[in-house]
């Protein structure tokens, strides 16, 4: 054990994941030694899950109320710090009802599609140097693919649950998510040209000297807004929350749902607005890579100072800041609105743009 | 019959919108005849909060039935009792003094300002932007407050009575109504930055929910969601009553008849209804806040009828008096029951999404159109 205390290092958890493999190695067969890291890697993301909902349904209302000039929880703890603590024991206390002709089958795997998703997905998700559940040469590409899972959920919870407003909502979800998911892959495709790799540990190496947003001229910046809009409205969150616009379908495909199940749901929302956030830092602002400026020893050195996973964090929460920005401020469009925003705007924009950044790949004119 | 066969077999959704839903703003009941997500139907249910006013008014003496007219359009309840008022001052033939018409005149305005601010807040979050519900209820409580140091009450005021005010003004009710004024005026241009302006917000709501003028004047919408079809119809100037034949102001008037432009027609009514505030503000007149009238009030045998312009449109009392201490009949035209009939001529061919803006700009109040 003391052996493993040693090898704890906050700039680079390589020495200890390879420490915990060795040491499982040395006592078990190799089928065994993956299969514990596996239990221990689970146990790690639901613990990571629960924190990240606590913190982030925290600072979801937080931010809310910054921008509706009140308070926020305030009650609960220090500064209504335990009050997602109190709402989590509310919602496993709760009764799970049921529709009287609901599918009872989809309706009980709905919630598990959705958050299954973003247990998939996060396993790619860089933290820090080193701490990375999965990293394989199509992590990217991997983590698209995984995160649109979630739209088969949101599609059976509104059918299953026999409510017309569920029905119209998951209909609504199932044509935004399969639209915007083109932008969000067509905008990442545009860092692939200058990276050059689909695997994010060598996304975030290649950025050592300069994030992909700064080096990468206009085009970078125009995808970072295009993935930005999109992920938003991947995430159905506002000005994009049309699946559960509130004023028009109460609650939209979880209206029926109710205690775990709803939370369910719930922290996959905001585990989803993690994943986006985090995936957009790796890819454009450099996950946890320090900021660095081209020759400046010192400054780099000081920047180095400063953990990669703090970075890492830092980065991310500037990226769910700005997406509660947009809920918190803008009216919600119609669906004709998005999908129009989406396939005449959005998707031009992003199919010139990567031709614009392929050409200047091409010719090497980025930094 | 000459459909092509497709093999699958459609039909129309419906849909109960209410009694209860969030963006109903009450319990009214929309049945939509849907066709995906287009509107072919809307059929107003009314008759959830029914408290049959008009008919506890026949057994009420006067001074009671003002009780009840608060509670019909709540949001303008300053005004409610006002028009009472003046249909049994109209009746038995007594002349207000200078400063109960002054004294009305604001509060009326101060209650149509804070009506609109409640209008705007819930424009805004039915339309997705939670915000300016928070911004709407920030400014109108400084009027709440005025109105509860003013008379006690906050919501449903009962300031009124037949032959004046129930009270004096509160001696700190000029300096407070002053301070709300250059308070609200630095506030107000933040709720263009916030909705007016934004992109989206026009996009929702422009070419929305058309109505005609001619289709206003025949379904009777009157007040800013008339105003906004080019329907002139503000009670103030047509027959201006109290102290508004002394003040100037505009009638703001539009000619798109979209949700746009009753959007815009309120924003501009709340410009106006500052000015007016502005006028009267500083010249009170001294006098009498109340004129000696009987303490049970029979009205002669007749009829009386007195129109005001409340915030939400033209509410008409209508008084049949058989000379006993309560009236005969007592009949409210509301304003709010004439504009939603005309909600089937607006939303059919809109979608949902759109029904929703349009129950939010003729801003409905239910227990107005279910008396």
């Amino acid at each position: 054990m003391n052996r493993l205390i040693l090898k704890i290092n906050i700039y680079d958890f390589t020495p200890l994941t390879q420490a915990i493999h060795d040491a499982l190695s040395e006592s078990f067969s190799p089928g065994i030694t993956t299969l514990i890291e596996m239990v221990i890697i689970g146990i790690a993301f639901i613990t990571l899950f629960t924190i990240l909902g606590l913190v982030m349904v925290y600072a979801e209302r937080k931010v809310a109320a910054l921008f509706q000039q009140r308070l926020g929880p305030m009650r609960v703890g220090f500064f209504g710090t335990a009050q997602t603590i109190a709402d989590a024991i509310k919602l496993l206390l709760k009764e799970p009802l049921m529709t009287k002709n609901a599918d009872k089958f989809l309706f009980n795997l709905a919630p598990f599609f959705v958050i299954i998703a973003s247990f998939l997905a996060i396993a790619a998700v860089p933290f820090a140097k080193g701490l990375q559940a999965l990293d394989f040469n199509i992590g990217l590409f991997y983590i698209v693919a995984v995160s649109s899972l979630g739209v088969i959920g949101i599609l059976l919870a509104g059918w299953s649950s026999n409510n017309k407003y569920s029905l119209i909502g998951s209909m609504r979800s199932g044509a935004q998510i399969v639209s915007y998911e083109l932008s969000v892959g067509l905008s990442l495709l545009t860092m692939v040209v200058l990276t050059g790799t689909l695997q994010l540990s060598e996304i975030i190496e290649s950025q050592q000297d300069g994030w992909w947003i700064f080096k990468g001229h206009i085009p970078a910046f125009i995808a970072f807004i295009v993935f930005l809009v999109a992920s938003t409205a991947e995430l159905n969150r506002g000005p994009f929350d049309l699946a559960e616009a509130e004023s028009e379908l109460t609650a939209g495909f979880h209206t029926e749902y109710s205690g775990m199940k709803f939370s369910f749901f719930f922290l996959a929302e905001f585990v989803n607005l993690f994943i986006v956030a985090a995936i957009g830092a790796t890819v454009f602002l450099g996950g946890w890579m320090p900021f660095h400026l081209g020759n400046w020893e010192g400054f780099n050195l000081i920047m180095d100072f400063v953990p990669p996973i703090f970075w890492f964090l830092a980065k991310v929460s500037f990226i769910i800041f700005i997406i509660m920005w947009f809920k918190w401020t803008f009216p919600r469009l119609r669906i004709d609105q998005l999908l129009t925003l989406e396939w005449k705007y959005l998707l031009p924009i992003n199919l010139v743009n990567i031709v614009v950044m392929a050409f200047i790949a091409m010719q090497g004119w980025h930094f | 019959m000459n459909e092509l066969k497709t093999g699958l077999e459609t039909q129309e959704y419906f849909i109960n919108m209410g009694p209860q839903h969030p963006s109903t703003h009450g319990v009214l009941r929309l049945m939509l005849t849907l066709d995906g997500e287009i509107i072919k139907n809307v059929e107003p249910h009314l008759g959830y909060i029914h408290r049959s006013i008009e008919k506890m008014c026949e057994k009420d003496q006067y001074r009671m039935i003002i009780h009840l007219t608060d509670r019909m359009d709540y949001l303008s309840c300053h005004i409610n009792n006002e028009a009472v008022c003046l249909a049994i001052e109209k009746a038995l033939e007594v002349e207000m003094t200078d400063r109960i018409k002054v004294i009305r005149t604001i509060i009326d305005e101060l209650t149509r300002l804070s009506s609109h601010q409640l209008w705007w807040g819930v424009m805004g979050m039915d339309l997705g932007a939670i915000t300016s519900f928070l911004y709407g209820f920030r400014d109108r409580e400084l009027i709440t407050d005025i109105f509860e140091e003013t008379c006690g009450a906050r919501l449903t005021m009962n300031y009124n009575i037949p032959g004046g005010l129930m009270f004096d003004i509160h001696p700190n009710f000029q300096k407070r109504t002053k301070e709300f004024i250059t308070h609200f005026k630095k506030k107000l241009p933040e709720y263009d930055d916030l909705l007016s302006n934004n992109v989206i917000f026009k996009q929702r709501t422009q070419g929305i929910g058309y109505l005609s003028k001619e289709d206003a004047i025949s379904y009777g919408v009157t007040g800013p969601s008339g105003r906004a079809s080019g329907f002139s119809c503000d009670v103030r100037k047509l027959e201006p009553y109290m102290a508004y034949d002394r003040v100037d102001f505009k009638e703001i008037l539009s000619t798109e008849g979209d949700c746009y432009a009753r959007y815009k027609v309120r924003i501009a009514e709340m410009w106006e209804s500052l000015s007016i505030i502005e006028q009267l503000i500083d010249n009170i007149p001294e006098g009498d806040f109340q004129v000696p009238t009987k303490k049970v009030i029979k009205l002669p045998k007749g009829e009386f009828y007195q129109r005001v312009e409340t915030a939400r449109g033209e509410l008409g009392v209508y008084i049949v008096s058989e000379g006993k201490v309560s009236p005969y009949r007592v009949k409210f035209r509301s304003p709010g029951f004439s504009t939603l009939s005309a909600m089937n001529k607006m939303a059919t061919g809109f979608k949902i999404a759109d029904l929703v803006a349009i129950m939010s700009t003729i801003d409905l109040v239910i227990p107005d159109i279910d008396r």
